[in-house]
């Protein structure tokens, strides 16, 4: 029988499951810790910086290098290349510390081990002798030690922001924090490292950008990138956080193993992988908005100050685009706003879902609730009163016109099936009853700018083998870190062969099959791996169709593909039929696709272009109360329409939509990062970094796509990105936070809550609203 | 054939294990892992907060066999012995039909990267043996010691709500009284010693053994639900051998009601301490069910709770209000002092080398008299308490006649507010004392800012939890309760 000759009904825009859902729920899926090691594996293990800035005077290590198990020690000097795995190619970010370190949990040297124990073990047992640097921790230190950046900032500006400020009948200066993240992917960072022959190196990386590690890999052991082989099949979490912290591990596993010859695997306990590795950024951003009687804003000026550690990383293009969204979905007559991407004594922080982009979008969410406080109306109103026009009013600070505008539909509808109007006044009421427990509701617009701002990242290569039999290899650039990628990407091929998804295997990315690709990062996975793939069977199909053609002699125009095959002129041919008598006839049956985004640009100099292809849309509403004795808060009921274009998967992207929320709810409620005066992280695992459980999630959540959208830009399937978007749907809960302790005030006084709003931070409010009520 | 008197026995799912060889301080997790090569059970944390190593162990009690999740991250292997431990491999064979748990997981998209989704099938596991239609609240209850960082979780409690099929006919239900049978065979009935050294893993017949194995070891660390010693070694990586591990011991888990006073054997944990105490003293209902996530409170005793002395454990500041007293033992020789009186300063108390907590005797709240119990964390669940405030006053004919307030997180130990006391005893229970007494707080405690809370948030709440029980006892109980339809 042949399996693959039913009529296969098409896969693209429908609810599928995850390739992996099985394999996840029986433990079956395999992670680079559960690989089968071979005989004479080693382990490594980082010895860390226990100093935020210090010079390292002397190592003795002695006690490491007799320590039972100890197999040997890894420096600086043992580095046949580069000491140096900086994505930003600055040269700022050695794998070990070298004279100086720079942050509490620096990598200072390794330690292999015949086990990870006796490694791990071994690791504190170096004696250091230290001179104490003076060390800036955060933004206002590092600006009071000289303010040194680690990378180059930028301006975006548009339209006369002074005279703008100066003519706005009103004006408001403030200043908010907004608190960085952990990733808390629940697999940690891990490398796993194969000698080969000759420089030939394996490396298993639990990575987003194999391409990265696979260069970085190389430029560390000095050889060539063609020597290098990273393979991802799944991560267990990424989030960002392993877009480039892998490749730190990935680069010491490979080092260890080409040194001694052996298969190598490092995997930091999670209080290191917490403490070494960077997290999302925390910024302070300044403002000064000029606004008027109606809430309408004439200008902006504001600073973006991020704590980006102590080297670039991805902190340039980070806190670019925290300045790409400064405007969220508000046109500002005229703007001006700058990043500063300061150097501080603490971990590097990196990329995190959104990428700058919440941090830009929760200052802008900030001006709107200080105008609407300042004018006692509904933020919604200024909200309203500021979103981009369709054919007006429609040119970003950066001076791409947006031109696929729908937050105002989507708003609307919001609002509506929320029933927001009614319940604002039902909690306003419950509030005028003056209870100990208050009520808040917010809603919130997203709009997300979709394609990497480093214009070259938007490219990506796939490779589709079909075999005699008819099934289907399928390679891509992209990685799967839980996303549904793998799946999406296998329902676009899936159709556009016409066959069904079980006669394709989803393999493993590797850099050995599909080279020099991007990190699946920006949420940009789904639009380019989707397109390289559909590109490969764009070539395959057309060898099929032409050998079709030749054999049952019809013209090409009259071979047309159908669900399970061909139509050659009135004759249908099944797909596994075509492609046996295609290989008999010598048709290539492999192609390598390739997609790059068209139409985007980027003049980062002058803060002109279209950086971004097409824009993301969503809104939410959530609904609070909060204790105003304890501070503590519940988060009742969120209602979010999100707007994915023509869905690739529905429950996938609603998967993603749920989960960002809570992730964006998580960043900015109870996940608060903490640094002693020495400069150590001191939440650095689960038991004090408070990511959200299930008890966290409203008791109404009510989630829907905006069924009717479409991507108007030639996306895979007319679909559009969704991965980031979602976690900034969030800041409906800090806002409905706020409107709850600014009842204390009669809402007259702008609460002005830093993120994360802990119970702390509410309290803290609610005690100010009682100080600064008006009369 | 190995020594049974001289291994530790126990069944992985359907293998008998049998040890007479192991690092005393290894976590079931790594046996699991780096021993045995059952890699479905994975490592997030490895302090017993994420449980994406969720197990089940099934253990007998008085009531029969019972499988409750567990951490296998911070569980030690030594303290396995007549047990049965059940991890995912056991739910499906490769290839074949998955488990009603795991296809409700499946078909509700309940996975996305899938890292934690074996500790999640686990821990719904437990509950749909038990439970197999829960409400929300009851699967939010089972999933507190799960993270997932993919899903927000949403999915996963679509699933949990939706599992088919019936516990009757899966085979650790089906078959509990064959295996509680073999268990039982396997039950020591001679002290169990493997190892040497700091190595030394000892596993005491009895309670009158145990007091004996530690007067002989008075070096030995005694381990019972180990969701504190466990982060010692994996955290710390503190030798801590020899072992001497009491949680299997039949005597510690009896929980007796009479004569007005609960009392709790020292390995009684906190799920099996549930029933009693809170059916008793309802006023820590609340505080019950916010203490770890459910594989902790399968593991953590209140004994333990206690003996490891911390200033912000869960359980002393309700206990020390209704007056309660710890029983240690040294040898023969048994003690009891009053709870508040064993905490002498941050990480000291009043046990002597050789003693052991034997149990604790909780007394009823006399009728009449007001007891309130307030937990305050950074997360609502499964978080440990920025502060904890227990309140209990006793009011005739208006006045107050006495007052019993203990605080956790505010000093270096749990600690009497004896100021904050003072200050309303004698006094009329009215508005008027409290705002008075309010200031008192100030005298009693000097709380520090760390990454919990500050030190001045600290002091406002608990000024604000004596107001809160204030109102309370009048009758007026505005209260934070998510509502879950």
């Amino acid at each position: 029988m042949n399996k693959h000759s039913t009529i296969p009904a098409p896969v693209m825009h429908q609810d599928l499951r995850h390739d992996s859902g099985h394999k996840h729920v029986s433990g079956r899926a395999e992670y680079i810790d559960d690989m089968v090691e071979p005989v004479g594996t080693l382990h490594a293990y980082l010895a860390l910086s226990d100093r935020a800035h210090a010079e390292i005077v002397a190592i003795d290590f002695e006690a490491v290098r007799t320590a039972p198990g100890v197999f040997g020690i890894l420096t600086a000097d043992d580095i046949p290349g580069e000491n140096d795995v900086s994505p930003s190619h600055k040269h700022d970010e050695p794998i070990f510390a070298v004279g100086k370190v720079h942050f509490w949990g620096q990598p200072i040297f390794a330690v292999i081990g015949e086990t990870r124990e006796a490694a791990r073990r071994a690791a504190r047992l170096a004696r250091i002798t230290w001179r104490d640097l003076p060390a800036a921790l955060d933004v206002d230190a590092a600006r009071a030690a000289g303010g040194t950046l680690v990378t180059e900032p930028l301006t975006l500006r548009r339209g006369d922001v002074e005279a703008g400020l100066e003519a706005a009948p009103r004006r408001i200066k403030g200043r908010i924090a907004i608190g960085g993240q952990d990733h808390f992917y629940l697999e940690g960072q891990i490398a796993f490292a194969i000698p080969g022959e000759d420089e030939d190196v394996i490396i298993h990386s639990s990575t987003q950008h194999p391409s990265e590690v696979q260069l970085m890999v190389a430029h560390v052991l000095g050889i060539s990138q063609h020597a290098v082989t990273v393979n991802v099949r799944r991560m267990g979490g990424g989030f960002g956080g392993k877009e480039t912290q892998g490749n730190l591990f990935a680069a010491v596993a490979a080092l260890a193993a080409k040194r001694w010859n052996r298969p190598v695997k490092i995997r930091p306990d999670r209080d290191d992988d917490m403490q070494a590795t960077g997290k999302r950024h925390d910024f302070v951003v300044d403002y000064d908005v000029g606004y008027d009687d109606d809430g309408r804003i004439q200008a902006v000026d504001a600073v973006y100050a991020a704590r980006c550690g102590f080297s670039s990383d991805l902190s340039g293009p980070v806190t670019d685009r925290a300045l790409f969204h400064a405007d969220n979905a508000y046109w500002y007559p005229a703007v001006k706003v700058r990043s500063e991407p300061l150097y501080t004594n603490t971990v590097s922080n990196t990329a995190f879902r959104g990428f700058g982009g919440p941090q830009g979008m929760m200052a802008a969410e900030r001006w709107i609730e200080d105008i609407a406080y300042g004018l006692g109306k509904d933020p919604l109103d200024i909200r309203k009163a500021n979103f981009y026009g369709t054919d007006d009013r429609n040119v970003t600070p950066y001076h791409q016109t947006v031109t696929d505008n729908i937050i105002g539909r989507l708003v609307d509808e919001l609002e509506t099936s929320s029933d927001y109007q009614a319940r604002r006044k039902a909690v306003l009421a419950f509030n005028t009853m003056g209870g100990v427990l208050r009520k808040g509701i917010a809603l919130t617009p997203v709009k997300f700018g979709i394609s990497f701002t480093a214009t070259w990242y938007n490219q990506a290569g796939a490779l589709v083998h079909v075999y005699r039999d008819g099934s289907i290899h399928l390679s891509h650039g992209g990685t799967e870190m839980g996303q549904g990628l793998y799946i999406k990407v296998a329902q676009v091929l899936a159709d556009a062969f016409g066959v069904g998804l079980e006669a394709i295997k989803i393999m493993a990315t590797t850099t050995g099959k599909v080279p020099n690709t991007s990190a699946t990062a920006a949420s940009s996975g789904s639009d380019l791996n989707g397109m390289a793939a559909y590109d490969a069977a764009r070539q395959i199909k057309a060898r099929l169709a032409a050998h079709a053609a030749r054999i049952y002699e019809v013209a090409e125009a009259d071979v047309a593909w159908v669900p399970g095959g061909i139509m050659a002129g009135r004759q249908f041919v099944a797909f596994s039929e075509l492609v046996a008598s295609a290989y008999l006839s010598r048709v290539q049956l492999s192609a390598a696709g390739f997609y790059k985004t068209p139409d985007i640009h980027w003049d980062r100099a002058n803060g002109r272009g279209r950086p971004f292809y097409y824009f993301a849309y969503g809104a939410s509403v959530s609904e609070v109360t909060i204790d105003t004795l304890t501070g503590e808060y519940t988060v009742d009921r969120v209602d979010i329409l999100h707007d994915v274009g023509r869905s690739l998967n529905p429950v996938i992207d609603l998967g993603q939509i749920e989960g960002g929320f809570i992730q964006g709810m998580g960043w900015l409620t109870t996940e608060e990062l903490v640094w002693d005066a020495r400069g150590q992280l001191r939440t650095h695992a689960p038991s004090t970094y408070k990511i959200p459980l299930a008890s966290d999630v409203p008791p109404i959540f009510n989630v829907r796509l905006a069924e009717w959208s479409q991507n108007r830009e030639m996306t895979i399937g007319r679909s559009k990105a969704v991965g980031e978007p979602p976690l900034m749907l969030a800041m409906s809960v800090v806002e409905a936070l706020s409107m709850a302790v600014a009842s204390e005030a009669d809402y007259r006084v702008a609460p002005r809550l830093d993120t994360p709003v802990t119970p702390e931070r509410v309290l803290m409010g609610i005690k100010r609203m009682r100080t600064e009520r008006p009369a | 054939m190995t020594d049974p008197a001289n291994a530790i026995r126990f069944i992985l799912n359907d293998a008998e294990i049998a040890l007479d060889t192991l690092p005393a301080t290894q976590t079931l997790l790594d046996f699991l892992r780096l021993d045995r090569r059952l890699r479905g059970t994975k490592e997030g944390c490895a302090e017993g907060d994420c449980g994406a190593c969720t197990v089940l162990v099934g253990r007998l009690t008085e009531a029969g066999l019972v499988y409750e999740p567990v951490n296998a991250c911070i569980r030690f292997t030594g303290s396995l012995n007549a047990t049965h431990v059940v991890t995912i491999e056991h739910l499906s064979v490769p290839n074949g039909p998955l488990h009603p748990v795991q296809q409700a997981m499946v078909d509700h998209h309940g996975s996305q990267c899938g890292f934690c989704t074996p500790g999640f099938v686990m821990a719904l596991y437990a509950l749909w043996m038990g439970t197999p239609q829960p409400s929300r609240t009851e699967v939010e209850k089972a999933l507190q010691g799960n993270l997932c960082r993919c899903t927000g979780y949403a999915p996963i409690i679509r699933a949990a709500q939706a599992v088919a099929g019936e516990p009757g006919a899966d085979p650790l239900v089906a078959h509990r009284q064959a295996m509680a049978d073999r268990l039982a065979g396997l039950r020591n009935t001679d002290r169990i010693e493997v190892g040497s050294g700091k190595d030394r893993v000892i596993v005491p017949a009895s309670v009158d053994d145990l007091a004996d194995a530690y007067a002989e070891n008075p070096g030995a660390t005694i381990v019972a639900g180990a969701t504190d010693v466990g982060l010692w070694v994996t955290k710390f990586m503190r030798d801590i051998g020899p072992l001497i591990f009491v949680s299997h011991l039949p005597e510690l888990h009896r929980v007796s009601d009479a004569d007005g006073v609960v009392t709790l054997g020292a390995a009684v944990s906190y799920r099996e301490a549930e029933a009693a105490l809170v059916a008793r003293i309802p006023a820590l209902s609340g505080l019950w069910n916010r203490i770890g996530g459910e594989q902790v409170r399968a593991m953590g005793t209140v004994g333990g709770n206690i003996a490891n002395g911390s200033p912000i454990g869960d359980t002393p500041p309700p206990l020390i209000a209704l007056g309660a007293t710890v029983t240690l033992r040294r040898g023969q020789e048994r003690r009891t002092l009053p709870l508040e009186d064993f905490f002498i300063a941050y990480g000291k108390q009043d046990r002597q080398q050789g003693e052991f907590v034997e149990s604790v005797a909780v007394p009823h709240l006399p009728t009449g008299e007001h007891l309130g119990c307030y937990k305050i964390a950074k997360r609502r669940e499964e978080d440990i308490s920025s502060l904890l405030g227990a309140f209990r006053v006793k009011v005739e004919a208006g006045t107050v006649t006495s007052a019993r307030i203990a605080f956790g997180g505010m000093a270096a130990t749990p600690k009497r507010a004896k100021a904050v006391e003072a200050a309303l005893v004698g006094q009329p229970w009215s508005e008027a004392t409290v705002l008075a007494a309010l200031p008192a707080f100030a005298e009693d405690f000097q709380p520090i800012t760390d990454m919990r809370a500050s030190a001045a948030y600290r002091l406002l709440v608990a000024q604000n939890l004596l107001r809160r029980f204030f109102a309370e006892t009048q009758g007026r109980a505005e209260r934070l309760v998510r509502q879950v339809a």
